[in-house]
């Protein structure tokens, strides 16, 4: 069945993978993002492409709708002026007291707007690519966000974009928090490979006092996010480990399927 | 003829490996990205020759790989052993016929995906897995059931447009030729 030169060509092709898959991981990762370069032109023809059936989108809606969401937009502006003029008195305020109780100084958060350019191709990791690079600044660990919130982390970079594991992926945890009476602390785990969005916090103390809809946020712990990030809403819990912990749904409240604009924070 | 081929299975390769990951409708509406290269692979190893397998398992599996979390090189394994088994029993293979190439379509972008988990399990990386990975299993199968005739279909037309056919010899002879009428 097999003759000569095809044992030849599956030695070839075994002994390749062989030592493509056993490289140092830095110069795996080099390789990589080497290789992934070579669709860098397709990524502007790409984009060139969504940018003008967008713009063909926007020609088709009325005027009078455009108005009316502009009316909303500047409403809305107002409103957050105030808002920011509050919490800038406030955080004056918070310094003030710091500066009085010897408490360490917060510094503000950094962020950057990225696009998201290409979806993972593997249905069973999920991981999506963007637009900024080491030449941005970006580097592995940075926490992604949008202002739904926590999106899910840096895991490599190359020079003009870096690939962020979103939370759901099984390399992507984050020790967070429930908003609640006992304030429960538990981990982010994976989700289901079909719904992205819904992810399992696992850890959690089996006493946990959980409620649907009840808000779960970035604890701080761990060192990679920082504390307050919202990550979303309890949707159910049950206990696990033969009663030993809780374990409980969360509805991510940034969609994973529906990112096109992310924020990387720099803490 | 067979280099012009295979830098059209490597150039489809590489756009169905951009395509994959810049457009993500069929994701978004069946839960599933389908993956292109099984079927292309099909196409490579019951019309061309085993260097194009080959090259389109390591290039196709390198490519594919590079714009994923995959450890580099994971996919080009499965991809060529799909390739090599189909290469073996070509002659057996009724490739003309659009049920065939859907049938062998399913079988190969069923097997591809199966053997890169157990690859990664080997590896020691743990993909995200569940039930709906069966029903992943199944577009995916589905899609490369439904790609593979439209494979063939597309690089049958590219072959008549741009490879020249071959120049049969006439069966005319000058000293045969019928005379009619007298000389």
């Amino acid at each position: 069945m097999l003759n000569r030169s095809r044992y030849i060509v599956l030695g070839l092709v075994v002994v390749a993978t062989l030592i493509i898959l056993n490289l140092p991981s830095q110069t795996t990762v080099r390789l990589k993002l080497g290789i992934g370069s070579l669709f860098v032109p397709l990524f502007g023809w790409a984009g060139s492409v969504q940018h003008v059936s967008g713009q063909a989108a926007d020609s088709l809606i009325p005027r009078q709708e455009l108005l009316r969401a502009n009316e909303l937009l500047r409403q809305d502006n107002d409103q957050m002026r105030f808002r920011a003029m509050q919490a800038a008195e406030t955080d004056r305020e918070n310094a003030r007291l710091r500066e009085l109780f010897h408490w360490e100084h917060q510094t503000p958060w950094k962020l950057k707007l990225a696009s998201v350019v290409l979806r993972e191709p593997a249905n069973w990791w999920h991981t999506v690519q963007i637009d900024l690079g080491s030449r941005d600044g970006l580097r592995v660990n940075l926490p992604v966000m949008t202002t739904e919130g926590l999106v899910g982390r840096i895991s490599s970079v190359s020079l003009t974009r870096a690939q962020v594991v979103l939370l759901g992926d099984p390399n992507c945890h984050a020790s967070a928090l429930v908003e609640n009476e006992t304030r429960d602390t538990g981990v982010i785990g994976s989700s289901g490979p079909l719904d992205s969005a819904l992810v399992e916090m696992g850890y959690l103390s089996r006493n946990a006092n959980l409620k649907p809809g009840q808000s779960v946020v970035t604890s701080g712990l761990g060192g990679i996010f920082p504390k307050g990030i919202p990550i979303g809403k309890v949707v159910d819990s049950q206990t696990a480990d033969y009663g030993l912990s809780t374990v409980a749904r969360v509805k991510l409240a940034a969609n994973p399927n529906a990112l096109e604009k992310v924020w990387v924070l720099f803490p | 003829m067979n280099w012009l081929n295979t830098i059209f299975v490597l150039g489809t390769a590489f756009l169905a490996v951009f395509s994959e990951t810049a457009f993500s409708g069929v994701r978004h509406l069946l839960g599933a990205q389908i993956d292109l290269l099984p079927p292309l692979m099909v196409y490579a190893s019951l019309c061309t020759g085993l260097t194009t397998v080959g090259l389109l398992a390591m290039f196709g599996g390198l490519w594919f790989d590079s714009l994923s979390a995959n450890p580099l090189g994971i996919s080009v394994l499965p991809l060529f052993l799909v390739g090599l088994a189909l290469h073996a029993r070509r002659e057996l293979i009724l490739r003309d016929q659009p049920f065939a190439q859907m049938v062998i379509g399913f079988v190969a972008s069923a097997a591809t995906p199966v053997l890169t988990i157990l690859l990664l399990f080997t590896t020691g990386h743990i993909p995200l897995l569940g039930w709906g990975t069966l029903w992943q299993l199944i577009v995916m199968s589905a899609g490369g059931a439904v790609a593979t005739p439209v494979v063939f279909v597309l690089f049958g037309w590219l072959h008549r447009t741009l490879v020249h056919g071959r120049a049969t010899q006439s069966s005319f002879r000058a000293d045969r030729e019928i005379r009619r009428g007298r000389s």
